[in-house]
């Protein structure tokens, strides 16, 4: 077992050297196979005593290894490769905050789907162990080995540069880091530490984003939105771990200066224009923060975000959203009124919030079969749990 | 060795025990507790291997093919949904002694009214790899 200084000291300089490596020789993913070996030796050597440049060591050992490897497989063509990637990529000094941004490019690219994108970034920019992600997704540490491998071999060949497109390139690396934080705000289940926070490994890479592209209004809106909905955390879920909804949570536990920043930075980026998606989550999730109680929050104003929100993404799982934000202002009959004839693959979504307005207007026993019909479907246990005591619940009444 | 301790959706053997969403919320919530405490129970003791329960029939499926054509997709809930299984336990224990220990407190868990409801626990070894000194 590595001890935990030295665990820090690694998962802080494994991007680094990850960096640096691929930025010499140009080729990415197998910099990556590179860095891990030399991280891993450096797991069991440094615990009896640290080189005297640490990162330099990793730099130095994980490059001898990557030559190693390329005489190894001692075909021309290969040697042609590393021959051309050197004469390419001049010694110039970059920064690692720039190294990390394009390893988010990399490891963000639009081939790799989510759950190879995913554990990818987490270990070639955030720094975990394979063992780490392995705990944090519930899988087994082979499997989610397979899964870099699997990512990686996508990525062979791919040169360590920023993409020609950054801009619209941005858009799938905001979307990987928004299903990072929704993956650890859903799943985070208080008692086990053993897990990795997820969210806040989200938090991180989006603050690290964010100062490289600050001036990208989606890319402050994606990091104030996480801020201000970390800042609900530890009001979310009670001391056993069962789900606590906005509307009966408790506002003083949450988190005043998570919310300070985030509406500072979401303030900041509405008064520069250009309104996008992640901006408009931001501010719903802001009018809640805002609020002193679930009654006193300004309903109209989260009506009208959704709306817009609708129109923009057309996504019909804002809908829902909406109909509870309409049924605050209007009544239960306007909200129930939206939901008629909605679609949705994530049925249980629509018959736990069609369950919540009949419960306020007043039909209990529809509204409890629709509990029970919400409970039937979803695939969280949490929620599971939370909907089948809502059926008892309303049911009893 | 290991023992998978299997929970269908059939018959608990309390009577007049209806589904759960029909039960007083405060013997849901006792129920809940009980079963994240035996797990939190099992996990201290080093028995639990991994606990999971499976999301619901209504949106289970069953899928047949002959490795040609598209394969058959059938769409739950089954007349026989209670045959499916709707969660289990997998346990790492010294004896069948302990699994069957383990079940019998799993299937005693309190339903309405704070009764046992006595639901069937199906316990079946996993079978381990092949011995290599063999």
């Amino acid at each position: 077992m590595t001890p935990p200084d030295v665990e820090d000291l690694l998962r802080e300089l494994g991007p680094q050297a990850l960096g640096a490596v691929a930025r010499r020789y140009g080729a990415f993913a197998e910099a990556e196979d590179a860095v891990q070996e030399a991280l891993a030796t450096a797991a069991v050597d440094w615990p009896a005593g640290l080189p005297d440049r640490p990162l330099s060591w990793l730099i130095t050992v994980a490059s001898r290894r990557l030559v190693d490897e390329y005489r190894r497989t001692d075909a021309r063509r290969r040697r042609e490769e590393l021959a051309a990637s050197l004469s390419i990529h001049r010694q110039e000094t970059v920064s690692s905050s720039d190294d990390s941004l394009v390893m988010l490019f990399l490891c963000c690219d639009d081939t790799l789907s989510s759950t190879l994108s995913i554990p990818l970034t987490l270990r070639a920019v955030a720094g975990l162990t394979t063992r780490e992600i392995a705990a944090a997704y519930l899988v087994p540490e082979s499997t989610m080995a397979q899964r870099i491998s699997r990512a990686k071999a996508k990525l062979r060949g791919r040169r360590f540069e920023l993409p020609a497109d950054p801009t619209a390139r941005l858009r799938s690396v905001c979307e990987v880091l928004y299903l990072l934080f929704n993956e650890g705000y859903t799943s985070s289940s208080g008692p086990d530490l053993s897990r990795v926070d997820l969210s806040g490994e989200a938090i991180r890479l989006a603050r690290m984003l964010y100062g490289q592209v600050p001036g990208d209004p989606e890319v402050a809106g994606l990091l104030a939105l996480m801020l201000l909905t970390e800042a609900r955390r530890s009001a979310r879920t009670s001391e056993d771990g069962a789900l606590v909804p906005l509307a009966e949570q408790n506002r003083s536990l949450w988190d005043r200066a998570l919310i300070s920043e985030g509406l500072q930075l979401l303030n900041a980026t509405l008064a520069a224009g250009r309104i996008g998606e992640y901006q408009l989550i931001a501010s719903i999730s802001a009018l809640h923060d805002e609020a002193t109680s679930h009654a006193s929050t300004r309903w109209a104003e989260v009506a009208k975000a959704y709306t817009r929100l609708e129109s923009l993404t057309g996504n019909p799982m804002v809908r829902l959203n909406r109909a509870v934000a309409v049924a605050m202002v209007e009544g239960p009959a306007s909200g129930l009124a939206l939901l008629d004839g909605l679609e949705l693959r994530d049925s249980h979504r629509l018959h736990a919030v069609r369950a919540h307005l009949l419960e306020r207007s007043g039909d209990l026993a529809e509204a409890a079969r629709c509990y029970a019909a919400a409970a039937a479907r979803t695939d969280n246990a949490r929620e599971r749990d939370y909907l089948v005591e809502q059926a008892a619940r309303v049911n009893a009444k | 060795m290991r023992y998978m301790l299997l929970q269908a959706y059939g018959d608990v053997e309390l009577e007049g025990c209806g589904p759960m969403t029909e039960w007083a919320p405060d013997d849901v919530r006792a129920h809940i507790d009980f079963q994240h405490a035996l797990n939190a129970e099992l996990l201290d003791s080093g028995e639990l291997v991994d606990a999971q329960g499976l999301a619901g029939p209504d949106v289970a499926k069953f899928v047949v093919s002959d490795g040609v054509n598209p394969p058959k997709i059938i769409d739950g809930p089954y007349p026989e949904s209670k045959e499916l299984l709707a969660g289990y336990r997998l346990v790492d224990v010294d004896s069948l002694d302990r699994a069957i220990e383990i079940a019998a407190r799993s299937s005693a868990a309190p339903g309405p009214g704070g009764l046992p409801i006595q639901q069937p626990i199906e316990v079946r070894q996993v079978m381990g790899a092949p011995d290599p000194e063999v």
